[in-house]
């Protein structure tokens, strides 16, 4: 009975409260409809991973979601506060002004392909230079973190002073996630981590994301690792051609899909390699 | 030539406190115009980068124009023509700025080297790896501070080298200005070998009075790379 109630105030709690949620995100370029109505709600601590053969708009999707492409329409709420959009040119939506983007921006943050480190500024200045300049932390406060934010990813201080090009790609990229996580956001959208990094270098940055799932951060991961997937999400949401085709928990998307488009698309892929 | 030295060494070099002349004028001519004209082609080279079509426009124009033309006829045009204006020659400040030599000469200098840099540093801020702008974009960094933060420091190491050539070439250009009646280094050379008709060592020795600067502003360059683009090395 005392479960019971537990139980009930969570299941409350996770009907009031979705850290983030999109709705109806469509995405047109030119004439290519993209996206076609996409939704999608993720409550604390949920891992969603995305899935789609390349084309179907997931990356398209992640990056609507902080508004690094400017959907066509959609709606966009944080801790159940919508982020206010206008259309701007072409009739894309933008965000009504800089303030609310910046706030969209600092609370869900992206870690990309190609990591995207700024390549004139070492590891420790690429970590501190966003806490710094845009959510103003003190500079000595902003370096203890990336500090510690370093050693999460299992990189030690002797990193600090290297620039990205002295990296191996696993290294840029647990940098780029360090640098992420140093802006302390609210959620974690990770575009293909692993997909610009040699087959033996992609352990070591699933490893860290797992380990970030563990430790109950919410986050939305396009990937190719189904495997991965299936492990570390509490949720997968099939994509094709702009649409979600299927989602649910991983043990029942993967093992038993529904749609003939996720079984094609499950048979053609890597889905027997472990991580 | 040991009597042209003996006359001609101090005007080769910085002449006297109230007539520069020599290598300190010609360092003057291109420290000014270098430094100004930089100061300038920064935000002209974001708004032909970045801006909108209203500002590209007549910054395009600019640049057409004064890489389009020989800075002699520049200077020319500044020098003499425009003091040639009833209305320049009337209004006090104007007529008394354009009627010095010196002021118009650094004046075609700047505007000329201007063009050119802010020609090279647009293609060094276009040339921004765009991943790294959306980067920045994708942790709230927007407007002023990511171009000062991001883009512009990205921006200006990756043209320093191409820089460091256009400051050589202003050196080398400067020698002009004798044109103008400006007593840089070739000016006293050419009074030099006037009075003494011995034009080897009057030329030889303002020949090698810009190489040697040249060479300065190439090893401060280098220094500069060493310093600024340290992050390109893989060790």
């Amino acid at each position: 009975m005392a479960e019971a109630s537990v139980h009930d105030i969570t299941s409350i709690q996770v009907r009031v409260m979705n850290k983030l949620a999109v709705e109806n995100i469509h995405k047109r370029y030119g004439e290519t409809d993209v996206l076609k109505g996409v939704s999608l709600a993720a409550r604390p601590g949920d891992v969603i991973s995305i899935l789609g053969s390349s084309g179907s708009g997931k990356s398209t999707f992640l990056r609507c979601i902080n508004l690094l492409e400017q959907p066509n329409q959609g709606a966009i709420w944080l801790d159940d506060q919508e982020i206010k959009l206008r259309p701007g040119k072409h009739g894309m939506l933008r965000a009504e002004n800089r303030k609310a983007l910046q706030q969209l921006r600092t609370k869900v943050s992206m870690v990309f392909q190609s990591f995207n480190l700024w390549s004139h500024l070492n590891v420790l200045q690429n970590i501190i230079e966003a806490p710094v300049q845009v959510k103003k932390v003190p500079k000595p406060e902003a370096i203890d973190k990336a500090r510690a934010n370093l050693a999460k990813v299992g990189l030690n201080t002797d990193v600090e002073k290297k620039y990205p090009a002295q990296l191996s790609g696993g290294q840029q990229q647990r940098v780029a996630i360090a640098r992420s996580l140093t802006m302390d956001p609210e959620v974690m959208l990770f575009d293909e981590p692993t997909s610009a990094l040699d087959p033996e270098l992609v352990g070591e940055v699933l490893k860290v994301i797992q380990a970030l799932a563990i430790e109950g951060r919410t986050m939305i991961i396009v990937t190719h690792e189904i495997n991965f997937a299936r492990h570390v999400s509490n949720r997968v949401v099939f994509l094709s051609e702009g649409k979600i085709e299927e989602e649910g928990p991983p043990a029942q998307v993967l093992a038993r899909p529904k749609s003939e488009r996720l079984v094609q698309f499950l048979s053609g892929t890597r889905w027997h390699r472990d991580t | 030539m040991i009597e042209l030295i003996k006359e001609y060494w101090q005007p080769f070099l910085w002449g006297s406190p109230n007539h520069i002349s020599g290598l300190a004028m010609t360092l003057w001519l291109t420290v000014a115009s270098c430094v100004m004209g930089f100061v300038f082609a920064l935000p002209l080279s974001v708004g032909k980068a970045a801006g909108p079509l209203w500002m590209r426009g007549p910054i395009w124009l600019f640049t057409f124009v004064f890489r389009g033309t020989p800075l002699y006829i520049q200077l020319l045009i500044i020098y003499s023509a425009i003091y040639g204006l009833d209305f320049v020659r009337s209004t006090p400040g104007l007529g008394a700025f354009f009627k010095d030599a010196l002021n118009c000469t650094i004046l075609a200098f700047t505007v000329n080297t201007c063009a050119y840099t802010t020609e090279l540093l647009t293609g060094a801020v276009k040339a921004t790896p765009r991943g790294e702008v959306e980067a920045a974009r994708s942790l709230g960094l927007s407007g002023s501070s990511l171009y000062l933060r991001i883009i512009l420091p990205s921006a200006l190491r990756r043209a320093l080298p191409a820089y460091s050539n256009e400051v050589i070439l202003m050196l080398h250009a400067t020698s002009l200005a004798f044109t103008a009646t400006v007593p840089d280094i070739l000016k006293v050379a050419r009074d030099a070998n006037a009075e003494y008709y011995l034009p080897f060592p009057a030329f030889g020795i303002a020949a090698i009075l810009y190489a040697c600067l040249s060479l300065t502003f190439i090893s401060l360059f280098r220094k500069a790379e060493q310093k600024w683009l340290k992050h390109l090395s893989t060790t």
